[in-house]
């Protein structure tokens, strides 16, 4: 190259639209023929809770001196209706994560680190197993359109019982396993043919509608003789409607999980595009239950991307009555772990993007059935870790609430937040910082 | 022998002392009357005892049924049977939709026709209809049988994994990876059962049926199957 | 989502009973359709007339509408918060301009037989207001509302009307409703709410004006409208069931020598005189289903 091509030679320059993702993504396609499935919600940057902020105390308002002056953290779920309501120490749960999806060891570990401070976990697209019920204190049954494990004895040994309509990752998708997850014993639970992929229903078998999800409920109500508090699940999509339909419809409690909230498997697609994030839903949710008088009569519980306490109390400042974790859930019990770098390296990944769980291969041993991987994780160790974020996402959640002046993490509310940005302001109606100015509320 | 006239006993009573039986209880033989179409008759019961349901009920009699045998003197609204672990259901009137879904044991016999979605994502449990069934019936059926002495509607076993389909009459359409199969010894021995089981002997000609099953081609997703998808 | 109740009566001796029956359909239809209710009666015409049903507020003076009117033949039945004007058709498109400039009033429907009335609330409370039980006539439909994607309000209750004696009540959830408003807004249509079931009755409406019969617009419609849904409609000789394909929605029918009824549960059937010797059955997907008398 002479020096007058070096001059007039420009960078070269990609495109924003075509990155490197999407080029990658299209050969990809093009060679295979099949879209790409992963696990995990969605990595997009989007409005989330970063772009809050509380307004600690100051000279109008006081804060509660820690250790001393309690702040109390325990949420009562289910009194609408169930005749024997859950009551958690914490307000944050363990999302449904079936068995299948996760290993064995991986549901007991979670059992493990929610009993210790007094949470529930749930059960997933898949049914209970002897070890999740024998190791959660407080477990919740789902009841999903593929109906995989489901059965009245194990409906009866519930605490209380989750109809999922859909969840954030999918909303409007069926569960996913594919063939080299469905191990004998994942096959026998759910009556499939072992080694097969699981096509799953997105819609219930014997009901469409809130009209008939009214009937159901009840349904299941009489099976269990009204004593089990009944939530119903959907993935973030029109939350204003979907809260006030499931009130009418009979529920004790809403779960909205946001287009964060991750899955064991599904398309990419799908979890990138479709479905809201979770800071836009739970304003909408809120107004649904307040408009039927019903704010803390039915509890509504919110997920996808809740990473620390402050996500927690900003969650509850919003309206919420508990939180529900999954991938943070799974990354404390070492899911993506830098340890196992090189293992992440020999899968074509690296630790902190590792998400093809669908495959079975996690070297953590969470995502997979395969037993030499599965026997990596210990239960015991790492139900401990578990059960030390759960305390910490407690913990900080009651230092923020003490800085407001709460007494109970529930009294937080939305005048004590402000948003960074207009989105955040607009989505979770709070002011933008500094000014008093809610978009699309007051100007 | 407890006789619950649904017009002055609340549904909760009815199914609350059902649920409260044991298995050493003497009252194995329950009548239901004035149902009215209600819903949830009869449901998670768990005990070796008969009810005998005087008249039409709504959705998900039965629902969850284990050990008993029901029967259901008219006609059944959606999801009679529901999830059916054991016992034995037999509606002598026709059934609505989702007849017995999502099933995985017991028998449920439905004299008359049963709508569509007759056996949606059955796992184990056997049906046999001595009418008609509508569209979609055996829709993701994953084990099981379902006999249908009349026709079937159409997209019959979409989707369906391994459950065993036999219909003497006519099948509208069949669903994706449905296939009509050779109706070997075995599964003649197997549909004699069925037909014993639910009442049906000697007028029937086995040899009239049609075996219907997964053709097993979508087991793993392959591009060349996308126009099943 | 919500319930849906028609009969239609062969045996003229059970006219008086008509709005009886109906109100006793209703209430166990209550549970899946708490928000709001409504109906559409079909009762004695009176030759070279028209019915007028026309609603205002709670409270309204109906005597100043009234007087505005003027005399008529036949006298004015006021219901609670609606009023049924009988007129001579000449004067029908004067009157119509002129309730148009009564920014309180609207008119719920029209027709040589039918009056249509609905109100927010309870079913049960509702068909008390409107004092249904003492209505007669030859056929009726009703509609209990659970609102999915629009507000609980009196102009989102059902049943809509599409046209002179004919209404529209809807069980189900369209899901290109908007697209086809947008269409239909554009051939002329005005729409009162973005009520999904709206959309179905305009769409039908615009068809028969195209000079589509009844039987052909709902043939139409299966193509044109995308979602779950039951459909019954009235018109003024009978009325009309249409599933869609999918079929998710509940249907069932009843038919004696004196009756034929739709109920979306049978619970809504079951006190229907000679219903337990009735033959029971559910409407077929995508197929027009129609009685009328001739």
């Amino acid at each position: 190259m002479t020096a007058h091509d070096r001059w007039i030679h420009t960078p070269p320059r990609k495109s924003a639209t075509f990155d490197d993702y999407s080029i990658a993504e299209i050969r990809r396609a093009a060679a295979t023929g099949i879209y790409d499935i992963r696990g995990a919600g969605t990595k997009r940057k989007l409005p989330h809770f970063d772009d809050l902020l509380f307004l600690g105390a100051s000279i109008s308002r006081y804060p509660l001196e820690g250790y001393r002056e309690k702040c109390a953290t325990d949420v009562t779920i289910g009194a609408r209706y169930a005749k024997k309501p859950i009551t958690l120490k914490i307000p944050i749960t363990i999302a449904g994560m079936s068995f299948g999806a996760l290993s064995g060891p991986a549901k007991e570990a979670l059992g493990r680190g929610a009993s210790a401070v007094g949470t529930s976990t749930t059960t997933g697209d898949g049914g209970m197993t002897a070890e999740e019920r024998q190791h959660s204190k407080t477990l919740v049954y789902q009841v999903l359109p593929s109906r995989y494990g489901m059965n009245p004895n194990d409906l009866r040994k519930a605490d209380a019982i989750e109809v999922v309509v859909g969840q954030g990752a999918k909303p409007g998708g069926g569960g996913m396993l594919l063939g080299q997850k469905i191990t004998k014993r994942v096959a026998d639970m759910r009556r499939l043919p072992e080694g097969i992929d699981q096509r799953s229903a997105c819609r219930h078998p014997d009901w469409t509608g809130p009209d008939d999800l009214e009937i159901k409920i009840l349904e299941l109500r009489e099976i269990t003789d009204w004593e089990k508090p009944v939530y119903v699940k959907v993935g973030a999509s029109r939350p204003y409607y979907d809260t006030a339909l499931a009130v009418k419809a009979g529920a004790d409690a809403v779960v909205i999980d946001g287009m964060q909230g991750g899955t064991a498997a599904t398309q990419d697609v799908f979890i990138e595009n479709v479905g809201l994030p979770i800071l836009s839903a739970i304003a909408p949710a809120v107004q649904a239950l307040q408009d039927l008088g019903m704010h803390r009569q039915v509890q509504l519980i919110v997920s996808g991307g809740i990473r620390n306490g402050a996500d927690v109390a900003k969650c509850l400042a919003l309206g919420a009555d508990a939180v529900s974790i999954g991938t943070a859930a799974l990354i404390a019990l070492g899911d993506n772990d830098p340890h196992l770098e090189d293992a992440y390296r020999a899968l074509g990944t690296t630790a902190g993007a590792y998400d093809d769980w669908h495959e079975g291969r996690d070297p953590a041993g969470i995502t997979t059935q395969d037993p030499r991987l599965s026997a990596r994780l210990d239960p015991a160790i790492a139900g401990r870790k578990l059960a030390n974020y759960l305390s910490v996402l407690t913990l900080e959640a009651q230092t923020i609430a003490r800085s407001c002046g709460k007494s109970h993490v529930h009294n937080l509310e939305p005048e004590d937040l402000v948003a960074l940005t207009v989105e955040a302001a607009a989505m979770a109606r709070v002011p933008v910082a500094g000014t008093s100015w809610i978009p699309g509320k007051n100007g | 022998m407890p006789t619950i006239d649904l017009t002055n006993t609340t549904l909760r009573e009815l199914n609350g002392a059902l649920h409260k039986l044991s298995h050493e209880s003497n009252e194995t033989l329950w009548r239901v009357l004035n149902p009215r179409g209600l819903h949830s008759v009869a449901a998670g019961i768990d005990a070796p005892i008969q009810v005998e349901i005087e008249g039409h009920v709504g959705y998900y009699c039965a629902g969850m049924n284990q050990r008993a045998y029901v029967v259901v003197r008219g006609n059944a609204g959606q999801g009679v049977a529901e999830n059916m672990m054991s016992g034995h259901v037999h509606v002598q009137g026709d059934a609505s939709q989702a007849a017995g879904a999502s099933g995985c044991g017991g028998l449920l016999v439905i004299d008359g026709n049963a709508s569509a979605r007759c056996g949606i994502s059955m796992k184990g449990i056997d049906i046999v209809v001595k009418g008609s069934v509508g569209h979609l019936s055996a829709f993701m059926a994953q084990a099981g049988n379902l006999v249908v002495l009349g026709d079937a509607g159409e997209a019959l076993g979409d989707s369906i994994y391994e459950a065993h389909l036999y219909v003497r009459g006519s099948v509208k359409g069949l669903g994706a990876d449905c296939i009509e199969k050779p109706l070997k010894e075995h599964h003649k021995a197997e549909l004699q059962k069925l037909l014993s089981a639910a009442g049906v002997n000697g007028s029937v000609d086995i040899g009239e049926f049609r075996r219907y099953g997964s053709a097993r081609k979508l087991y793993h997703f392959h591009i060349d199957n996308v126009g099943s998808y | 989502m919500c319930g849906i109740a028609g009969i239609f009566l062969k045996d003229h001796s059970l006219e008086p009973k008509l709005g009886a029956l109906l109100a006793g359909m209703l209430t166990p239809l209550s549970d899946r359709g708490p928000d709001s209710a409504g109906f559409a009666v079909y009762g004695e015409p009176a030759a070279n007339h028209v019915k007028l049903t026309l609603r205002a507020p709670q409270g309204y003076d109906f005597e100043r509408l009234l007087r505005a009117v003027g005399p008529t033949a036949v006298p004015p039945e006021v219901y609670d918060t609606h009023v049924v004007i009988t007129i001579p058709d000449e004067r029908q498109a004067a009157i119509v301009a002129q309730i148009d400039t009564m920014p309180d009033v609207s008119i719920v429907g029209q027709g040589t037989r039918m009056t249509m009335f609905k109100e927010v609330g309870r079913p049960e409370q509702v068909a008390k207001r409107f004092g249904l039980d003492r209505m007669s006539g030859t056929h009726a439909i009703g509609h209990t509302r659970m609102a999915t994607e629009s507000a609980v309000t009196t102009n989102g209750a059902h049943p809509f009307t599409t046209g002179p004696d004919q209404c529209l009540v809807h069980n189900g959830s369209l899901s290109n409703h908007n697209a086809v408003r947008r269409e239909l807004q554009r051939n002329g249509l005005k729409f009162q709410t973005d009520n999904d079931s709206e959309v179905a009755a305009g769409f039908l409406t615009w068809k028969m004006g195209e000079g589509a019969s009844l039987a052909q617009a709902m043939e139409a419609s299966l193509g044109a409208l995308d979602g779950f849904y039951t459909f019954v409609i009235g018109t003024e000789s009978g009325f009309g069931v249409l599933r869609d394909p999918i079929a998710c929605k509940p249907a069932v029918m009843a038919e004696t020598e004196r009756w034929v009824a739709f109920g979306t549960e049978y619970r809504a059937l079951v006190d229907l005189p000679g219903i337990d010797s009735a033959r029971v059955w559910e409407p077929e997907p995508a197929k027009v289903y129609f009685w009328e008398r001739h």
